[in-house]
């Protein structure tokens, strides 16, 4: 069983996003989706001081299985990338939710936080995908 | 094995220079001339034995079985090459002029002529090298087809089943790419493709049949969903084997398509090609295809380049000519009834290889295919993954299945037997599969570092792809 932290807040496509303060947050990948993807091999990051909206591309994976888009969970500006991840991808695999944060973002509106996943709901989605 | 850079050895070359035989003339000044390049030096027969025992280190359509899903890896026959090695097509020079390429020129125009007839689209350009150059093709008329109507639309839809390529050509050609869903039995989501459809979509991409190998029932209302609002439909004919002489593409409302001739048509993949992506456009969009087609005037034929609103050229002279000469032999040598019967039994194929495996391995998608079906690793003991099976099948002499895509199916394994395999072909493939699967309850630690029988034993495909080495170092 997958490891869901109970104080994130979810997306269906398995990103996370944990409050650093009240405007900033770290996101990532679950550790569901690192497990799904397989060993991940390359991390291309976001730009810092871009603008993305809730559900936009923001950086991508790419496993020994697949490439995946990751989707940015709310509205914002990206504020600092984990460059560690150009390196050492497979920080991704080891620690998803500590040292394989991907990006921080400034968010934008806060009411889309309401709209995320908790850690139950997630836990629940990903058991309905089989 | 050593590479040939370790057969070299100095004074081995077979190659003997001629004497130096030019009078009073000195020939090249001494400041120009360097320590000269560490070129390999091996002799003719070193040569011949290397590249002969790598090729026997392959598998390939030639050796067993080769079920690549999406591939269409067919028999290539023997027939094809001798008419592309005949030497008025061989030797041909693209520069000689239409007076001197009649035949050539024919055989272009008619191969045109057969696609349109199995397609049902109004003309093609052969131009395009592979199917995703066809694609781009495509999607650079679709662009120029609302430029011409002054209308700026800049989404394009592709199903979550498209292949890489389909959002690659859109991104490409400056369109947003837009994802649709689809359902649990593997048709386009009707009611999310409703909500996306809007005066800013220029078109859909769609694979006919998809990458789950299914028809997608819904064809005409997707089309007319599109049309009403001022979209084209674009079909990825990557899959057209299973419709060969059956349906017509143009009939379940495509506006635009291309073919891969090396898929269905027979002409070799990869190392072996040149591929060739001719695309296809129905009435209204023929006008903006590529520059030259062939036409014929008075009984000759020609070049044609006015052609004052086409894309342009998409590649040097006219296309990878000599695909198109085998392309043709193949059409020739089925005749419309042997084409059918072609599709017909690539379907029948996998049907039965589908059926064959029902009992033992999961289908996500429980019904009938076309001519390929995906099936996945849920139900495997001992946790042995598509991975595994796909590493141990190696051992029993058979290409892999296509793994891991659709990516929409988790662990997928998607196999297209091709009208090639015969019935015991297909047997004995399926009977492996199921003794893959008895292996890995019975030992698991055998299939999971498979494959032990191949000149290569399993890879680190993690290292090679976090580290990769592209240079060879001596």
């Amino acid at each position: 069983m997958s490891s869901i932290p109970e104080e994130l807040r979810y997306t269906k496509e398995s990103e996370w996003i944990r409050m650093d303060d009240d405007f900033t947050g770290t996101c990532g990948i679950t550790d569901h989706a690192q497990e799904m993807l397989t060993d991940i091999v390359f991390v291309e990051l976001p730009d810092v001081g871009i603008e993305v909206a809730q559900g936009e591309q923001v950086a991508v994976v790419e496993s020994v299985k697949a490439v995946s888009n990751v989707y940015a969970p709310v509205s914002g500006k990206i504020v600092e990338v984990n460059s560690a991840l150009e390196d050492s991808p497979e920080l991704l695999n080891s620690d998803p939710y500590g040292d394989g944060w991907i990006y921080k973002i400034e968010i934008k509106n806060k009411t889309e936080l309401e709209g995320l996943l908790t850690a139950e709901q997630y836990g629940e989605h990903i058991a309905s995908e089989g | 094995m050593s590479t040939i850079f370790d057969l070299s050895g100095k004074g081995k070359s077979a190659f003997a220079a001629p004497q130096w035989d030019v009078k009073d003339y000195d020939p090249v000044p001494d400041a120009l001339c360097d320590d000269g390049v560490d070129l390999i030096e091996v002799s003719e027969i070193d040569v011949v034995r290397h590249y002969t025992a790598l090729s026997t280190m392959n598998i390939g359509v030639d050796t067993a079985m080769y079920p690549l899903g999406s591939c269409t890896m067919k028999y290539n026959p023997k027939i094809n090459e001798r008419t592309a090695s005949l030497d008025g097509f061989a030797k041909i020079h693209p520069l000689c002029g239409d007076a001197m390429s009649q035949g050539a020129l024919r055989l272009m125009y008619e191969l045109n002529e057969y696609l349109c007839a199995i397609t049902g689209m109004s003309a093609f350009t052969l131009s395009p090298a592979a199917g995703a150059h066809g694609e781009l093709t495509g999607v650079m008329v679709v662009k120029k087809y609302f430029e011409h109507r002054g209308e700026n639309r800049r989404v394009v839809l592709i199903p979550d089943s498209a292949h890489g390529t389909n959002p690659a050509s859109v991104t490409m050609c400056g369109f947003e790419v837009r994802e649709v869903p689809s359902t649990p039995d593997g048709d386009v989501d009707m009611r999310a493709l409703r909500g996306m459809v809007n005066d800013n979509v220029a078109a859909m991409m769609l694979t006919s049949p998809n990458t789950l190998g299914l028809f997608d029932r819904n064809i005409h209302e997707i089309a007319d969903v599109l049309h009403a609002g001022g979209a084209l439909f674009y079909c990825d004919g990557a899959n057209l084997n299973a419709l060969l002489g059956v349906a017509m593409i143009a009939d379940m409302g495509f506006d635009l398509m291309h073919i891969n001739l090396h898929k269905t048509f027979s002409t070799p993949h990869g190392g072996g090609g040149p591929g060739s992506g001719p695309m296809g456009a129905a009435g209204k969009l023929a006008r903006f295809l590529p520059a030259p087609l062939v036409a014929k005037k008075n009984e000759t034929y020609i070049l044609e380049y006015d052609r004052p609103d086409s894309i342009g050229r998409v590649h040097s002279f006219y296309g990878n000519f000599l695909m198109m000469v085998r392309a043709y032999t193949y059409i020739r040598m089925l005749g419309p009834d042997g084409i059918r019967e072609a599709g017909e039994n690539a379907v029948l194929n996998a049907n039965y290889l589908r059926a064959l495996l029902a009992d033992e391995f999961n289908a996500p998608v429980k019904r009938i295919c076309k001519h390929e079906f995906v099936i996945n690793d849920s139900g495997m003991p001992n946790g042995v993954t598509t991975n595994d099976i796909a590493k141990r099948i190696l051992d029993y002499g058979y290409h892999a299945p296509t793994v891991y895509f659709p990516l929409l199916i988790h662990g997928a394994m998607m196999i297209e037997p091709t009208e090639t395999e015969c019935r015991n072909t297909l047997e004995r493939f399926a009977e492996t599969l199921i003794r893959i699967k008895k292996e890995a309850a019975e030992n698991p630690e055998m299939v999971k570092s498979a494959p032990h029988t191949t000149p290569v034993k399993r890879v680190d495909a993690v290292l090679a792809a976090r580290k990769p080495v592209l240079q060879w170092e001596g």
